[in-house]
């Protein structure tokens, strides 16, 4: 799952730093910490909860047990059955979202002000009662056996896999955490109890609330939420030891295009070099039109309809990755003109005027994220993830500003790395890229 | 990030609704441009769109994929413009941009600092009539689109599927051929025919401006009149009269396999009434009728039966996307699980539609559906950019700010009798398409 984090990572550095509001710590009369940003404007409010640890909890054997439990969560709790459990959540127009990722569990709810202590009650119950019941536990088992599937004959999941295997080994970050069909097909009912006692604990939470909902108020769910959890889960693992291996490795599968997946290694956000190689990162594969892949790949040449690149600090490692489909007949050229871009970002020939571009890119859409009220609950716990603190967006695009050109071509120097590019393709290509 | 971006031709549609807290304001220039302000001051930002009244199924015969092949030429200049200029300014002030094309429409829009809506204005208004191709981009883009057509259809078996479905739902209606065009005509597609497409549709009388966020209707009108007002109306808009289909006479039917299939499905479309200017009780039926089959989560008709009271599916669903010019399609559709096969899933998914006609609505859940339309009206009111986008597409299929409107209350005053009517009307074999995706050797 280390793509679905790519994708926050880019929310990370969101905020809105012209906006007048402000958010606010929050604590709740039983201690549980969260941050909120209060807005009344439209009667409704957004709440993220994040369980750091996640499907990285995974017990030996047991692939799979955590990406199963958080699908029941809401699949019966208390008195409910899965189907009484969604009526119930429909009749009060709320939203419950349960997904599991290798660096978390994010469990988040969107309620109407009108009935918010009915809306949050059931959401209390889907995660201090759930039931685990014998056939929701078929018909999860069933879905997650089609996600692998599924997986096993799409290729970008085949090459995405493939890469991280090699890179990752026997760390979580390693494996599928769907899990095998061995594996998964094993769980039992207890495996699952044991998983969720392990992963939904008080000592690994990270908590945002957006909209209409007062400290004080948010304060008491979040008691009625998690005040019984347990106090502790399973202890995190271990930081990966990441192992690149250059060059390229080709796998077959049939179609017109073939699907690239390239990755490097990246560099933490605690790293002083972050924001500078953010800038390094947007000039070659960011989100614009004009960034440097972009423009060679797709505009100048035609070889695909999209490049991008990203930068992504996780829990146990950081990384670079991008991707690009292109047909099977101009696979090879699509890759040579990558090992040139990468090269030549490499040696540091940023230019002045790509710089310029890219600060303003960075500056301008820093308070454009700000849009809506799951979006901001989302980028605060992101933030607090990072460990980034609650006044940062007063000064991040300060800190942008005073990027210079010798800086950023400095850290393009130290984070591009030619020699560690590994280049992962699925599909038919010819000729064969080298 | 994707460029481009390709609307598919089966939208999944959920109670996106307008919010009526929303202020929205509507007026015309002399030119013809019509204009929708929809106000948010929360935030000092703006959506500015253009939507042009044109798409896929108003393409020559012979020419399929120009409208969306276009749309990218859209990007690559005017007589003052450098390609991709026009983008690059946007991210200059941090803001997004992007491009779709549908059957019926055509749509530009960027996301920026309200201050920045001038410059926009300035610089649409400005590829509305001057865009500048050269050759050399021209024959680019095309193998870009070919790319796009390789990544987004021919690379998945289930999107080959569908484009086969609505080719065979649609015999004589354009529908029937794909927005981004069949590959060996994408190919054929000249820089000639872009210009005579570029000179045949786009025009101040035939496009839609929408401006939502941070702005007041005074300042918009202002800016408006300045940039758009002094375009010249086009004298030669073609109507919008595409060839009808005749009358369905029988069920049609077809098998897609593929090595590359993991999850085989069944998926039933049905020809269906669209949306009308102050005709849209039926698509309001249908839209309900498309919760209660398959929208509702496990409660929904096809849920119950085929994967509570049964172990046939792993999924079922149900859609219907009214806001269109001529007919559209009502889909259903079934997952079945590991060892079920498709057969014996379309014969558990007509059973549950046949008890469904026979039964009636349960009005449990259409009551909670229809709190659901209510909540709608509130979330819709976090994302005015969903509202523009309700808001563009309606007046680029020929309804009015009028219709948009009145559709909430059409929904939650929808009867059970009138959602049976449409079901009765709609769900007739001899209106379908069924198609079966199977995994194995292509036949």
């Amino acid at each position: 799952m280390i793509r679905a984090l790519i994708l926050t990572v880019a929310m990370t550095l969101a905020f809105p730093a012209a906006s007048a509001v402000q958010p606010v710590e929050v604590t709740s009369p039983g201690g549980i910490k969260a941050w909120l940003l209060q807005d009344e404007t439209i009667p409704f409010a957004a709440l993220e909860i994040f369980f750091i640890g996640g499907t990285s909890l995974d017990p030996t054997g047991k692939r799979g047990a955590v990406r199963l439990m958080t699908n029941l969560l809401e699949q019966g709790a208390g008195d409910l059955n899965a189907q009484d459990f969604a009526a119930a959540r429909d009749d009060l127009a709320a939203q419950f979202g349960f997904a599991s990722s290798a660096d978390g569990i994010s469990v988040s709810a969107t309620f109407l002000s009108e009935n918010r202590e009915s809306a949050l009650d059931l959401f209390a119950l889907a995660l201090n009662k759930p039931r685990f019941d014998y056939d929701a536990i078929e018909r999860a088992r069933a879905q997650i056996l089609a996600s692998q599937a599924a997986s096993a004959k799409d290729p970008e999941a085949i090459a995405f896999n493939a890469a991280a295997a090699t890179i990752y080994g026997e760390h979580p970050y390693g494996s599928d955490d769907n899990g095998t069909a061995q594996s998964v097909g094993a769980l039992t009912r207890e495996d699952i109890q044991s998983a969720y006692r392990a992963a939904l604990a008080l000592d690994r939470l990270v908590i945002a609330a957006a909209g209409d909902i007062s400290a004080a108020e948010l304060g008491a769910a979040l008691d009625k939420l998690l005040g019984t959890l347990p106090k502790q889960g399973a202890s995190l693992p271990p930081r990966a030891q990441p192992n690149y291996v250059a060059g390229v490795s080709i796998k077959d599968f049939p179609g017109p295009q073939s699907s690239i997946h390239f990755t490097q290694p990246g560099l933490n956000i605690k790293d002083p070099d972050f924001l500078a190689a953010m800038a390094v990162n947007e000039i070659l594969g960011g989100g614009r039109f004009s960034a440097r892949l972009m423009r060679e790949i797709r505009d100048k040449r035609g070889l695909t309809y999209g490049v991008n690149t990203a930068l992504a600090s996780m829990k146990f490692a950081e990384t670079m990755v991008g991707s690009l489909q292109v047909s099977n007949d101009k696979v090879s050229e699509a890759i040579d003109v990558l090992r040139a871009e990468w090269a030549k970002l490499a040696s540091g020939d940023i230019t002045q005027a790509e710089l310029d571009a890219a600060k303003k890119y960075m500056i301008g859409s820093y308070p454009m994220r700000w849009d809506g009220n799951e979006i901001i609950a989302a980028i605060l716990v992101e933030m607090q993830n990072d460990g980034i603190s609650i006044d940062y967006p007063k000064t991040r695009n300060d800190r942008v500003r005073a990027l210079t050109l010798d800086e950023v071509n400095r850290v393009a120097r130290r984070l591009m790395r030619p020699d560690q590019l590994q280049i992962t393709i699925v599909g038919q290509p010819n000729p064969t890229p080298k | 990030m994707m460029p481009q971006l390709l609307r598919n031709a089966v939208i999944f549609w959920s109670l996106a609704l307008p919010a009526m807290a929303v202020p929205v304001t509507d007026f015309s220039l002399e030119n013809g441009l019509q204009v929708v302000v929809i106000e948010d001051h929360r935030a000092p930002v703006v959506t500015h769109m253009v939507w042009y009244k044109t798409g896929g199924a108003d393409e020559i015969a012979g020419q399929s994929g120009i409208a969306h092949f276009f749309e990218h030429l859209m990007f690559k200049g005017t007589d003052t413009m450098a390609p991709g200029e026009f983008s690059a300014i946007v991210a200059a002030s941090g803001g997004s941009d992007n491009a779709f094309t549908s059957h019926d429409y055509t749509g530009y829009f960027q996301r920026v600092a309200s201050e920045q809506l001038g410059e926009m204005m300035r610089l649409e208004a400005d590829r509305m009539v001057n865009l500048n191709l050269s050759q050399e981009n021209v024959d680019t883009e095309r193998d870009v689109v070919l790319e796009e057509r390789g990544q987004v259809i021919d690379s998945d078996p289930a999107a080959l599927l569908f484009e086969q479905m609505a080719a065979a739902q649609y015999l004589n209606h354009p529908y029937g051929k794909p927005v981004i065009g069949w590959r060996h005509e994408i190919e054929q597609l000249t820089r000639t025919a872009a210009l005579d497409f570029y000179a045949r549709h786009y025009a101040p009388n035939n496009a839609i401006l929408v401006v939502a966020g941070d702005v007041n209707p005074a300042d918009v009108r202002a800016l408006a009149q300045q940039y758009y007002g002094p375009l010249l109306p086009s004298k030669t808009l073609p109507a919008r009269m595409r060839p009808q289909e005749p009358p369905q006479l029988s069920e049609r039917r077809l098998r897609l396999a593929d090595d590359r299939v993991a999850q085989p499905f069944v998926n039933r479309s049905y020809i269906a009434p669209e949306r009308n200017q102050g005709d849209q009780k039926q698509a309001a039926a249908l839209t309900i009728l498309a919760e209660i089959l398959g929208g509702s989560g496990a409660n929904s008709v096809l849920a119950r039966a085929l994967q509570f009271d049964s172990d046939i599916a792993l999924e079922t669903y149900a859609y219907y996307h009214g806001t269109s010019v001529d007919p559209s399609v009502f889909g259903i559709g079934v997952v079945p699980n590991e060892g079920v096969s498709l057969q014996k899933a379309e014969d558990a998914m007509d059973k549950a539609i046949a008890a469904f006609l026979k039964d009636g609505v349960d009005e449990a859940l259409l009551k909670r559906i229809k709190a659901q339309i209510r909540a709608a009206e509130i979330y819709a009111r976090d994302g005015v950019s969903n509202l523009a986008d309700m808001y563009g597409e309606a007046l680029a299929i020929g309804l009015r700010v009028q219709d948009v409107q009145e559709w909430p209350k059409l929904l939650e005053n929808v009867t059970s009798a009138e959602i049976m009517a449409a079901a009765r009307a709609v769900l007739q074999r001899k209106n379908a398409v069924t198609g079966w995706l199977e995994s194995g050797e292509a036949q």
